[in-house]
């Protein structure tokens, strides 16, 4: 196995930003669009999937000289659905309430696209360092991006911010005729518009510090 | 650019002061020089007198409150949005001026103030200028705003949010004719209908001034005639045969043309020329369909009424509409090469 790929710095940098999964590599947008309408469960969503990164990237990292090209699918298939089963198991127990507001979307997990994806693109071709690295980066990148969308939704639909932890209010309670909260940003509807119109501004934001860059080399 | 093109550039002045030349350019080469963006949207305008006078005796001031909202928001919006995208803003058009009045005369009179100022926003933003500005969109940005606004606030837009009881307006302490017909079984007469003293949305009452307008609109060829006839004659058939099949006494055909905001719809929402197929035979289809989505949401849905749905589910089809209508070229039907 040849180590020619990106260092673990990179690796760890680009999960954040340059390849964020939810904003760049758009992987991983069925849980993105169904639990981010609370911090909470969006945090809680992004807790699991950053286990279950973060421990199967290990393990193909370890196992990756004994892998069978027409067989490494499957193999990261079972690791995946092995880490994901202790995660919902973990959930039911010790986070009975979030476990079923986030309902099936835990078990999901295991047809989540970033984490085969990172198995495939790094765990499986470079060392354990590296591979450590993409899974803590990628995981981060995730929970940001799922932080930034839940943070529009729930401020909107609830007026709150990490409203059943620490019971922040953002926008204080009004009266109808003043204020009242967006129904719709909680509903579906309101994750794919949020999703876009982030993107938008990520776009945006890089389309920026790109020309900024060119200004620099120039 | 190659050599050659070049060359011939260099070559053409010379045989241009030799021979007479023929202009060549794409059409249209002959065009109405009246028929401008300002031109249609003042029109639109215009035709939306006779509806605010009615909702003006109607509902007083709120109408005045709704509509001053709407638009003054739908304004900033537009110049907000398009300076956002370094775009030329174009507010002496009138078209946001039209969005925002129709958004507001499609609310309740008692909508609070961030309703219309919120779905003015989404029209103008999320439905006109992120798709590249006017002429660009796909739905029809008013009827998307609401639509956002009716999902985001329902307890501003239900069918109970119409029913004020202790308002000192006579009309708004009942319920809108098509939710008493849906919920209770009772009917409202004709003559309420027609000349608009029952409730409902701010500009939908009135069947009387929604014909005015539209006449108006039509005689102007601002909008097509083909919607509307669609529209009503969809309507109009499937509520004869479901009078034929299953009577309801007292509520006859001219009861669901004049109810809810069918004509309003009709005339002001459906005839948006960006969002509306290009041919007249296109159009009338689009007609036909919006109309009998509407009496499908209307008889089989919790909805009352439907004609903010019927219009911006048939936006989605006017592009499958424009290929199924394309015109035959004077001459015949172009034939595909076989290559």
């Amino acid at each position: 196995m040849s180590n020619d790929g990106p260092t673990p710095l990179e690796r760890f940098i680009n999960g954040i930003l340059p390849e964020n999964p939810v904003y760049r590599q758009i992987l991983g947008i069925c849980p993105t669009l169904a639990v981010s309408n609370t911090m909470e469960g969006a945090l809680t969503m992004a807790g699991a999937v950053a286990f279950v990164l973060i421990c199967s990237n290990i393990l193909v990292s370890l196992i990756r000289g004994l892998l069978k090209p027409h067989l490494r699918i499957l193999v990261f298939t079972l690791t995946i659905a092995a880490f994901v089963t202790i995660a919902d198991r973990f959930l039911a127990a010790y986070m009975y309430d979030m476990s079923k507001l986030l309902g099936p979307y835990i078990p999901l997990i295991i047809v989540n696209c970033i984490i085969i994806a990172r198995c495939e693109i790094c765990a499986s071709k470079q060392r354990l360092g590296a591979a450590v690295m993409d899974a803590v980066g990628q995981s981060l990148g995730f929970m940001l991006g799922l932080m930034s969308i839940a943070s529009v939704r729930e401020i909107l639909g609830f007026g709150t911010w990490f409203g059943k932890w620490l019971g922040w209010r953002v926008i204080p309670a009004a009266a109808p005729e003043i204020w009242s909260n967006w129904v719709i940003m909680i509903l579906p509807p309101g994750a794919f518009i949020t999703l876009g119109l982030l993107m938008g501004v990520m776009n945006w934001i890089e389309a920026r510090s790109r020309k900024a860059r060119k200004a620099v080399a120039a | 650019m190659t050599d050659e093109a070049k060359k011939e550039e260099q070559q053409a002045p010379k045989a241009e002061a030799a021979a007479p030349v023929l202009h060549v350019a794409p059409g249209p080469h002959a065009f109405s020089t009246s028929l401008t963006t300002r031109r249609m949207m003042f029109d639109v305008l215009l035709a939306l007198v006779p509806v605010f006078a009615a909702s003006l005796w109607q509902f007083r001031l709120y109408t005045v409150i709704q509509l001053v909202i709407c638009m003054v928001s739908a304004l900033l919006a537009e110049t907000l949005f398009t300076a956002m995208r370094k775009k030329p803003i174009l507010i002496r058009d009138g078209s946001a001026l039209v969005t925002g009045a129709i958004l507001a005369f499609s609310l309740p009179a008692k909508a609070p103030w961030y309703v219309g100022a919120v779905g003015s926003f989404v029209a103008i933003g999320i439905g006109k200028v992120i798709f590249g500005g006017l002429g660009q969109n796909i739905f029809n940005p008013a009827m998307l705003g609401r639509a956002f606004v009716m999902i985001a606030f329902p307890a501003f837009l239900g069918a109970t949010a119409y029913v004020v009881p202790d308002a000192a307006i006579d009309g708004l302490s009942r319920a809108t004719p098509l939710t008493t017909l849906k919920q209770l079984g009772q009917n409202t007469g004709l003559l309420p209908l027609f000349l608009g003293t029952t409730n409902g949305s701010l500009g939908e009452t009135s069947a009387l001034a929604c014909l005015l307008g539209g006449a108006y609109l039509c005689l102007r060829r601002t909008a097509s005639w083909e919607i509307p006839a669609g529209i009503v004659s969809a309507v109009a058939a499937i509520a004869g045969l479901m009078q034929w099949l299953a009577p309801v006494a007292g509520w006859t055909v001219l009861h669901e043309l004049f109810s809810g905001a069918l004509l309003f719809g009709a005339f002001y929402i459906a005839t948006d020329p960006v969002t509306s197929p290009l041919t007249p035979r296109g159009k009338f289809v689009f007609g036909l369909g919006v109309g009998a989505l509407v009496m499908l949401i209307r008889k089989l849905s919790g909805y009352p009424e439907g004609v903010m749905f019927a219009v911006l589910i048939m936006n989605a089809v006017v592009p499958l509409i424009n290929q199924w209508t394309i015109p035959t070229p004077v001459g015949g039907v172009v034939l595909e090469k076989k290559s």
